[in-house]
């Protein structure tokens, strides 16, 4: 399975793909600053001590009054830009991995056993995702935080809740197509039991398409999280992610300090342009089809 | 025909009610609304009355046969906060939202379709791939992100656009709208132009693949042996059948920019319903919500529903069973 997706034929078309190199580039400096994000910057901006309200609202180091010690210029608490954004890539790019591998996990299971088995369970499971899929996410997402609240728990479960049902069409399309087909006919007449031909036979060969689709829920996550904090429904205020700090910033956009919106929005949006470079890529890759 | 239409209306109302469940429970588990209605200084008994005519002291099934039947006859009862029923506050707003959702659909079509009709007949151009990468920064941006960046260089820097409000309104056929007043339109333009950005690159991402799709169909290869102008190719053969899949997508765009427009409302203090939706979330004040939640699931349903029976009269080859 690893060996077919990642083939050398895909490397040499990586290697002549300009976009997909860029793509990966961002994610990759993306993932720098999630684990290595601390150690990056000078300052913390959560902790108090290291704030001075002296500070507050400084402009860009490039503009006149500013300080170099702020590069991105600081918030009203004093808190230095960069490494608020630095924080906030953390929290935003974590969600958007975590609430992804989540509906992953659970929307493959279900996709899976409804292919597999068939009858109520999968008239259920597709009843349930037909529903849902009336539905745009974020209308979901946002009712369900509405009922929850905030906290970053909670927006793993909405995410979850909204995304599942993707892998679970997906699987279980592409497992009712292997079922029929003779290697999984000769598992079971070899007297395998359903739990082994279902993860040992069925699960490797109908993981690729979702490798597509993981990759670009990662940034549609990261942008519904986002837009779920601006509207105040999303992360607490001491865990903020990148939306939270655009939030912060509108307040203050009106009197002219820009800085503090405009760098963690420009922060996202490479971070999802980044992902969705990438995910344009493998779809080419993975789905000769629609070459 | 009508036997498929019929089934699908059978199950546009499975749908309803099924949602009906999910919100009733959502809205059981969220809080006890009867401390919105009582004053802070209520005694037990006067907490106690109050729950018994919210009908709270029932059993959990009895109190949702209470709220379907109170659904069914449009009674949802009235808003904790502004003491007037939830329905008329919605519906008073709604037509402020539809208005903001179809400049903002226009803008996206206006914009998106030439784009992708070139894109998808010219792959191999500069600008076909230009437009591509603009669209996929499009897709990548946060919408809010982008609503907040206008205001800042429209409204604040250069005051040429202002930042909030709709603006004057004039009634029209017994409803208030802003797009008959030149302020109007003045006041709709950046949050519309806001709320078309991921709609935009949606659609021009679909146009493209579509016309890539028919270019390469054989009919197009005759006209263009036949001697069809490039323009004719294009606009009389392609486009046309390169549209259906734009036709879904504009049906099914519809139900996210009602669900986006909530973020745009918001930034541009847009008096839509969106913005009373947050309103109430702030305020816990769960008639609203209700009655917006079903109201944007009953538009859903209809708009599915529509499209689904267009698709089929648009592409005869689409059989139905």
């Amino acid at each position: 399975m690893a060996s077919r997706v990642l083939s050398s034929q895909m490397v040499f078309n990586w290697r002549r793909n300009p976009p997909a190199i860029l793509g990966t580039v961002i994610v990759l400096v993306c993932a720098v600053i999630v684990v290595f994000g601390p150690l990056l910057v000078s300052q913390n901006p959560y902790d108090l001590r290291q704030l001075s309200l002296l500070d507050s609202y400084k402009p860009p180091a490039w503009l006149d009054g500013g300080d170099p010690r702020y590069l991105l210029g600081t918030d009203g608490q004093g808190r230095d830009v960069l490494a608020s954004i630095v924080y906030g890539t953390r929290i935003s790019a974590m969600i958007g991995v975590t609430a992804m591998l989540m509906a992953c996990a659970i929307g493959t299971t279900l996709g899976l056993l409804a292919g597999y088995f068939g009858g109520r369970l999968d008239a259920l499971i597709m009843r349930v995702a037909d529903v849902q899929l009336s539905f745009p996410s974020m209308l979901i997402a946002l009712f369900l935080m509405s009922a929850f609240g905030t906290g970053i728990d909670k927006v793993l479960i909405a995410l979850t809740a909204v995304g599942w049902v993707v892998y679970a069409r997906t699987v279980r399309g592409s497992t009712l197509g292997e079922v029929q087909k003779e290697y999984v006919q000769a598992a079971r007449v070899a007297g395998l039991s359903h739990a082994k031909i279902i993860l040992k036979h069925v699960l490797p060969n109908v993981m690729t398409p979702l490798i597509v689709i993981a990759t670009v829920q990662v940034g549609t996550f990261i942008l519904i999280e986002a837009s779920l904090s601006f509207l105040g429904v999303g992360v607490p205020i001491t865990q903020p992610s990148l939306g939270l700090l655009i939030k912060n910033g509108f307040d203050v956009l009106f009197s002219g300090l820009w800085w503090t919106s405009v760098f963690p929005g420009l922060m996202i949006m490479a971070m999802v342009f980044g992902i969705n470079l990438m995910g344009d890529f493998l779809r080419d890759e993975l789905n000769p089809r629609l070459k | 025909m009508f036997a498929y239409a019929v089934k699908r209306l059978i199950q546009m109302l499975v749908v309803l009610w099924a949602v009906s469940i999910i919100v009733f429970l959502m809205m059981s588990f969220t809080g006890d609304p009867v401390f919105m209605v009582v004053p802070i200084d209520a005694t037990d008994a006067e907490i106690a009355q109050a729950r018994r005519i919210l009908g709270l002291d029932r059993s959990l099934p009895e109190q949702y046969v209470l709220f379907l039947q109170n659904l069914v006859q449009g009674e949802f009862g009235r808003s904790y906060v502004f003491r007037q029923p939830a329905l008329d506050l919605i519906l008073e707003r709604l037509p402020a939202t539809l208005e903001l959702v179809l400049v903002a659909m226009l803008i996206a079509a206006v914009v998106a379709i030439p784009l992708g009709v070139f894109a998808g007949a010219n792959p191999q151009n500069p600008l076909s791939r230009l437009i591509m990468s603009g669209s996929l920064v499009g897709i990548s941006l946060p919408g809010f992100w982008v609503g907040m960046m206008l205001i800042f260089i429209f409204a604040v820097e250069l005051r040429l656009f202002p930042s909030s409000g709709r603006g004057a309104t004039v009634e029209f056929l017994g409803i208030r709208t802003s797009l008959l007043t030149t302020n109007g339109w003045h006041h709709i333009l950046l949050p519309a132009l806001t709320l078309s950005f991921g709609t935009m690159a949606i659609i021009l991402r679909i146009t493209r693949a579509g016309m890539m799709e028919v270019m390469r169909q054989d009919y197009i290869k005759f006209a263009r042996a036949k001697g069809v102008s490039r323009r004719g190719v294009l606009y009389g053969h392609g486009l046309r059948n390169g549209m259906i899949p734009v036709v879904t997508i504009f049906g099914l765009q519809l139900g996210d920019l009602i669900a986006f427009a909530v973020i745009a409302e918001t930034i541009f203090a847009w008096p839509g319903m969106g913005k009373l939706l947050i309103d109430s979330i702030y305020r816990a004040d769960r008639p609203v919500i209700v009655v917006y939640l079903m109201l944007v699931a009953l538009i859903f349903v209809v708009v599915n529903f529509i499209v689904d029976i267009l698709y089929t009269m648009i592409d005869p080859r689409i059989t139905v069973k």
